[in-house]
């Protein structure tokens, strides 16, 4: 065998079935190894940033490892900001890069770059294979670190020659990473304690992220047995139903004033898989500032602690935790709580006016409202991504697909691609801005050449909204560089040009028949609606700012 | 409140481990005084020991970040009584006989070795705690030092403490 076939034997090992992936001169052995394996399906994207972004969505709806190639040199760099993206949103993915042969590294070889070194601080962890033989460890350790512990993208770079040279070594059955024990078990002592806190706790919270993804079942439970509030993080939505009486929204820069001023008035929340980032805290030392006991479950040691001091801290997995959380948890006497919070959600909905324009939040929730919230959605990044989290009812686990870490617009199409090729029979809804669609566009020739029928919902304000969202409220309206308007392309004859079918949806009256269009292709399709530029997503809590800052509506002059 | 630490991590001996650990600690944001490497007894396995200053919060969060690196096997604090060593070899301008004399004297309270002379040239080998080295090469700032080399501290706690390594063990 040679290293080539050794890595797909290696692959096909760990459950592989889909790579995603471009090819080029450092990488043609594996390609060439590829040609013969059947079992291994292989996704060719247009550039490798969408093969990493459809590889992050392929992993994160699946629950399963995503598996992305791509050449030495500019391919391997492509995939920079992907793996970053994956390094910040806890996603678990095996990067395979051509590398020029072992005796020209360090020579500024034909495309040769250091991509161990530039991946370095992006990657979980990452392995430059100078010997065909550790070839199969390598692999079997990566995929361990990728989806174990914190998952995280791990990065395998491979020299040409070793991927030409003989194999003579074996497969190892079991990985031995020394320096690697990821805590799985929560301490019993600590659930214990944070049982009676719970118990005595009277403003009392649930807060779960995207760790809490795969921990839906007990959390479910828990909340179901506790009737405790919950509040889910951007990479939370889905864990809890949308439609889930206990469920209060997203917390944050975003988030919805019953969430914000429930975490700002709790004696106590109980953290679930998420790392308390700034735009869920906002200023640090203002964040919750009536808390007493922060329970804080976290299978990655490092994340507990590092924001704010948690009184009870738990380092496990989500799921493990859970489970006893959810055995051990009794009904919450909070009653005087829970009306407050009522009252707070009485008063503030989420709103916006029902006239005669179109508006992005209106097309997010006539969507909801068609699907139930149970599509898969994946979004760029802006002002229609928070709309999207704010107006979609997501339903259920894994079906909320954004780049939440990082912000990386660009990330919705290719996630779309991913999402759709790892649960093919399920509708996939991309929420897209026109800004961040032309970042990678080119991947509509990936959605026509594999046939996926994923629902592309363009939002198109014209504008790279909101950058000029924030110009609006903090630079006196300088709306510097923002307006695209003049220059956007045609979108419906842009996605016709690929083939794909598309129309465009300009007043509010046509809304109810576009969504049932949209969702009516049997295969992809892309519908612009053209929507208002002025609009802002509220309520905001401004970068470094508390709940006390909060921005409920839009100023008076933005409105009409 | 911050306060200096003496950090020693054993580590998988890998090409680039050093880079990780360095890069990690440059991109959080921490500082390192000094540091030190070395093969130990145990095949493939190596010991750093940092000195760092910080707050509680950032040590936690230093070793922390220390052991989510793959290849650290293990992260110890030195808290307890502890001995602290680092070596220095240091070259001074002599200029005349009295200023040999003079430098002898310091070399000698300070316990330091000379270890290589020439005719406009002394060189001095020094060994223990940070504190004792700074001090003297604070006595020998009032000459003409022509150049210094520090290997950083080394740390070992005292009386029978020390740092075991869990028994290699097949995780799934
Ligand atoms: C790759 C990248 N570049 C720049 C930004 C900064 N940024 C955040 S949102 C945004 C505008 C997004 O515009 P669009 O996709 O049209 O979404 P909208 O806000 O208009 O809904 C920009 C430029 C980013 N997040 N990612
Ligand atoms: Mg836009």
């Amino acid at each position: 065998m040679t290293g080539a076939e050794v890595l797909l034997e290696a692959l096909v090992r760990e459950g592989v079935e889909v790579l995603f992936g471009h090819p080029g001169g450092a990488i043609m052995p594996v390609y060439d190894a590829l040609y013969h394996r059947r079992e291994l399906r292989h996704i060719l994207t247009r550039h490798e940033q969408g093969a990493g972004h459809a590889a992050t969505a392929y992993a994160r709806a699946s629950g399963r490892v995503g598996v992305v190639l791509a050449t030495s040199g500019p391919g391997a760099l492509n995939l920079t900001t992907p793996l970053a993206d994956a390094m910040m949103d806890a996603t678990p993915l095996v990067a395979i890069t051509g590398q020029v042969p072992t005796t020209a590294v360090g020579t500024d070889a034909f495309q040769e770059a250091d991509v161990t070194g530039v991946t370095m601080p992006i990657t979980k962890h990452n392995y430059l294979v100078t010997d065909v033989n550790d070839l199969p460890r390598i692999v079997k350790e990566a995929f361990h670190i990728a989806r174990t512990g914190r998952p995280g993208p791990v990065l395998i770079d491979l020299p040409k020659d070793v991927q030409n040279d003989t194999f003579t070594g074996s497969f190892p059955e079991a990985v031995d990473l020394p320096g690697y024990r990821p805590t799985y078990k929560g301490h019993p002592r600590q659930i214990e304690r944070a049982l009676a806190a719970l118990r005595a706790a009277e403003r009392p919270v649930l807060m779960v992220g995207g760790g809490a993804q795969h921990a839906a079942d007990p959390i479910r439970r828990f909340v179901e047995r506790t009737g405790i509030p919950t509040i889910a993080t951007l990479h939370g939505l889905g864990v809890v139903a949308a439609d889930d009486p206990r469920f209060l929204g997203m917390p944050g820069m975003h988030g919805t004033v019953a969430a914000n001023r429930a975490i700002h008035e709790a004696d106590l929340i109980l953290g679930i898989g998420l790392r308390f980032d700034d735009r869920v805290t906002g200023d640090v030392a203002r964040f919750a500032p009536n808390l007493k006991t922060l329970i804080h479950v976290n299978i990655d040691p490092a994340d507990i602690g590092k924001v704010i001091e948690a009184q009870i801290p738990v380092v496990g997995d989500a799921a493990w935790v859970a489970e006893r959380l959810a055995d051990g948890a009794e009904r919450l006497r909070i009653d005087p709580w829970w009306r407050r919070i009522r009252h707070w959600q009485a008063e503030y909905p989420l709103p916006f006016p029902e006239d005669d324009v179109l508006r992005s939040q209106a097309v997010i929730k006539a969507f909801g409202e068609a699907t139930g919230g149970e599509a898969l959605v994946t979004t760029g990044v802006g002002q229609h991504q928070m709309f999207a989290a704010q107006f979609y009812p997501v339903k259920h686990p894994r079906s909320f697909l954004t780049s939440g870490g990082l912000g990386t617009m660009g990330f919705g199409l290719p996630a779309a691609i991913g999402a759709q090729v790892a649960r093919p029979e399920e509708t996939v809804i991309l929420f897209d801005g026109d800004g961040s669609f032309q970042m990678t566009l080119q991947e509509l020739a990936t959605v026509t050449k594999y046939r996926l029928p994923v629902k592309i919902v363009l939002l198109n304000n014209g504008f790279l909204g909101m950058v000029r969202q924030w110009q609006d409220l903090f630079y006196e309206d300088r709306y510097s560089e923002v307006f695209l308007a003049d220059s956007n392309p045609d979108f419906v004859k842009l996605a016709e040009a690929y083939g794909i079918p598309a129309f465009r949806v300009e007043r509010p009256e046509e809304l109810g028949a576009a969504v049932e269009r949209t969702l009516g292709e049997a295969g992809p399709v892309l519908a612009e609606f053209r929507v208002r530029a002025e609009e802002g997503v509220f309520p905001m809590i401004p970068a470094g700012g508390s709940t006390e800052d909060m921005i409920t509506e839009p100023p008076e002059e933005a409105r009409s | 409140m911050r306060q200096r630490h003496v950090i020693s991590v054993l580590v998988e001996d890998h090409p680039r481990v050093l880079t990780r650990i360095t890069s990690m600690f440059a991109r959080r944001g921490f500082n390192i005084d000094s540091l030190a490497v070395g093969r130990t007894h145990i095949p493939g396995v190596s010991r750093i020991s940092f000195v760092v200053e910080g707050d509680d919060r950032t040590i936690e969060q230093v070793e922390k970040q220390l052991n989510r690196l793959i290849e650290v096997l293990k992260v110890v604090d030195h808290e307890g009584p502890r001995l602290e060593r680092e070596l220095a070899l240091v070259k001074v301008r002599v200029e005349g006989i009295e200023e040999r004399i003079e430098l002898k004297e310091i070399a000698e309270a300070f316990r330091a070795q000379i270890v290589d002379v020439a005719r406009h040239a002394l060189t001095f080998e020094v060994t223990g705690h940070p504190a004792k080295i700074d001090r003297f090469l604070e006595e020998l700032s009032n000459y003409g030092v022509l150049e210094t080399m520090r290997t950083g501290a080394l740390a070992m706690d005292r009386g029978e403490r020390v740092i075991k390594l869990r028994a290699r063990r097949e995780a799934v």
